[in-house]
């Protein structure tokens, strides 16, 4: 893995987007281990102490049931690294699915492939998820579904656009020659190829995606309580707006610190795999 | 160009058709219906009740019918009533319209005035501390949910200072007002949802002016200018901005999405009653014929915003306008 130490390299020299990688690695910590480093029970009402302000036994207050808020957020955060992930990983693949086919073989499978993209474009996402969900149960797995399903279109035209550039080159052509079958030209030879630009677009995809759960579950379309998500604990902070700052303060500025890391990420990924900024290096 | 833009209108007709065809299914196709939505409620609703509503809503029918059905009174533009009161959509629609489209119109302007003048000093002034400074902020606010800061905001002047109203676009009592005194009570109630609507655009649109600024820097003209001897900021201000604004201009209507979007959080969160509250309302309730119009709606607005881009562009650059 040349290539792997080559972008690290690089990658390193950035040192806010090294930061935010060290972030993101401490919030899978922290999303694995939430059930040994969180001080409360996530679902405990207590109600002797509701809404209370944070202080020594509760660092970030309590909500309107007496629940820790650091611990909820702690847990929360395992929603948004699930729906963040899955959600990009389902994107991943029908992006890249889409993009392949349609820019290996071209004409009209291109054509037809790429007027549905437009169409998906078209619609107004997140006036479809909302519509979608709603109707269906709101729950995790369909919140991830349908960000996912909603979600690949910029995969598959990156994909794209690097198969028609890819698929001319020599080592391709010398493949064919060869009498290699489609599949293994697509898979073995141009995919790995093409999956730079891919990965900065998931690194950035999976920061969107924590933001349109978070969103849905404001909204009260998403992660339904007493489950804690980011979202929820925002919206219990709107119903609460008036006397507990703590329950709006606390959930947003983890969203934030989490989607900032990813865009950070995503950033010094960029640099990192774009060939022409290592010529300039040597 | 007539031509181009009449072949972009004849294109997005089967791109609609798709979009109302989708939509129509997924709704349709899921798990209950609206008849079960309204009448969970009361448990002594008879089965005969049930059918009898979905006879009046026309779900009885096959799907396909009701699709067709849907598709024959749609090119009538008559997108029927409203499942909820009975009242015709395109008017539960039309009343909400004004408010929605100053809101939007006012943070467009806002963004328009501060994005520019931001991406336009970071570009001539690349690498400088202003420009860091900037780029920090902009990426501060690619990731600041807009309804997080929709309720830090309410908590700061609305809660903690008591200055601004937090929700409804006029005080509880408006009679005895003048009309300056409405105007002034509307603008009040309007700062924040303003601010807030902008807030998601002005990133990207001050990263935007910056590349597109940064780009006209380079060009040879710009190097003629300055070899001339014309002072810089006739070279910036006369030369270069005109040609970075165009392509600034031009993506404004790519910012569609994002209003609609935003305007369904931020017009839930401050009881604003627009069409994104309205369609949040519509699709809790299940309101098939308000909700299939105004996914219509919406997609007309994105595929003219997008055909605005592109005629812009065609304006631009002729080269684009000849290769189409």
């Amino acid at each position: 893995m040349r290539l792997a130490g080559l972008v690290w390299r690089r990658f390193r020299k950035n040192p806010l987007s090294v930061a935010g990688a060290v972030i993101i690695l401490l919030l899978i910590c922290a999303a694995i281990f939430a059930p040994y480093i969180a001080p409360y029970n996530p679902t405990h009402i207590d109600i002797d102490n509701i809404l209370s302000p944070p202080g020594l036994r509760h660092p970030f207050g309590t909500d309107e049931l007496g629940r820790d808020v650091l611990t909820r957020i702690l847990y929360g955060s395992r929603v948004s690294l699930e729906v963040g992930f899955v959600a990009m990983g389902i994107a991943l693949v029908i992006g890249v699915i889409v993009g392949s086919i349609a820019g290996f073989y071209g004409g009209k499978v291109d054509s037809v492939l790429m007027r549905f993209v437009d169409m998906m474009l078209a619609f107004p996402s997140f006036v479809l998820i909302l519509a979608v969900i709603s109707i269906l149960e709101p729950n995790i797995l369909t919140i991830m579904a349908v960000i996912g399903i909603t979600g690949w279109m910029d995969v598959a035209r990156l994909v794209r656009a690097e198969f028609l550039s890819l698929k001319e080159r020599d080592f391709v052509l010398a493949s064919k020659a060869a009498g290699a079958p489609n599949s293994r030209i697509i898979f073995k030879e141009i995919l790995p190829n093409a999956m730079s630009p891919v990965f900065v677009a998931a690194t950035f995809g999976v920061a969107g995606a924590i933001l349109i759960e978070a969103g849905l579950s404001f909204l009260g379309i998403g992660v339904q309580p007493p489950a804690p998500s980011w979202g929820n604990i925002l919206s219990a902070g709107k119903d609460n707006i008036e006397v507990a700052w703590w329950l709006s303060v606390f959930p947003g500025l983890a969203i934030l610190i989490t989607v900032l890391s990813y865009n950070l990420v995503g950033e010094g990924l960029r640099d990192a795999l774009d060939p022409r900024l290592w010529q300039a290096e040597k | 160009m007539f031509a181009f833009i009449a072949k972009r209108l004849a294109q997005m007709v089967p791109l609609l058709f798709g979009i109302t065809l989708i939509t129509f299914a997924v709704l349709h196709l899921a798990p209950g219906s609206p008849v079960e939505a309204q009448t969970a409620m009361s448990l002594k609703t008879s089965a005969q009740a049930r059918a009898q509503l979905k006879k009046l809503y026309g779900l009885d029918k096959p799907l396909h019918t009701q699709y067709l059905n849907w598709l024959g009174r749609f090119v009538r533009l008559d997108f029927g009533k409203s499942f909820v009161d009975s009242r015709s959509v395109l008017s539960k629609i039309g009343e909400r319209i004004p408010i929605t489209l100053l809101i939007n119109a006012l943070s467009l302007l806002l963004i328009f005035l501060v994005a520019v003048p931001l991406g336009v000093v970071s570009a001539t002034k690349q690498y400088s501390l202003f420009d860091k400074v900037t780029t920090v902020f902009v990426f501060l606010g690619f990731s600041t949910p807009a309804f997080w800061l929709a309720l830090l905001l309410m908590i700061l002047f609305g809660v903690d200072m008591g200055i601004l109203p937090i929700s409804g676009i006029h005080g509880i009592d408006t009679t005895g007002m003048s009309t300056t005194g409405r105007m002034l009570d509307l603008g009040k109630h309007l700062i924040l949802p303003v601010f807030i609507s902008a807030f998601g655009g002005l990133a990207g649109f001050s990263r935007y002016s910056r590349s597109s600024m940064l780009e006209v820097i380079r060009q040879d003209y710009i190097r003629t200018a300055r070899a001339k001897g014309l002072p810089e900021r006739d070279v910036i201000y006369k030369h270069a901005l005109r040609n970075a604004l165009l392509p600034i201009v031009t993506i404004m209507g790519l910012a569609v999405p994002g209003l609609i979007s935003g305007g369904i959080i931020f017009e839930t969160i401050f009881s604003i009653p627009g069409m994104g509250q309205l369609y949040y309302q519509s699709v809790m309730s299940r309101d098939y014929p308000t909700i299939m119009c105004m996914m219509v709606i919406y997609a007309v607005l994105i595929l003219i915003g997008n055909l605005l881009a592109d005629i812009s562009y065609g304006l631009v650059d002729p080269r684009i306008r000849v290769s189409r």
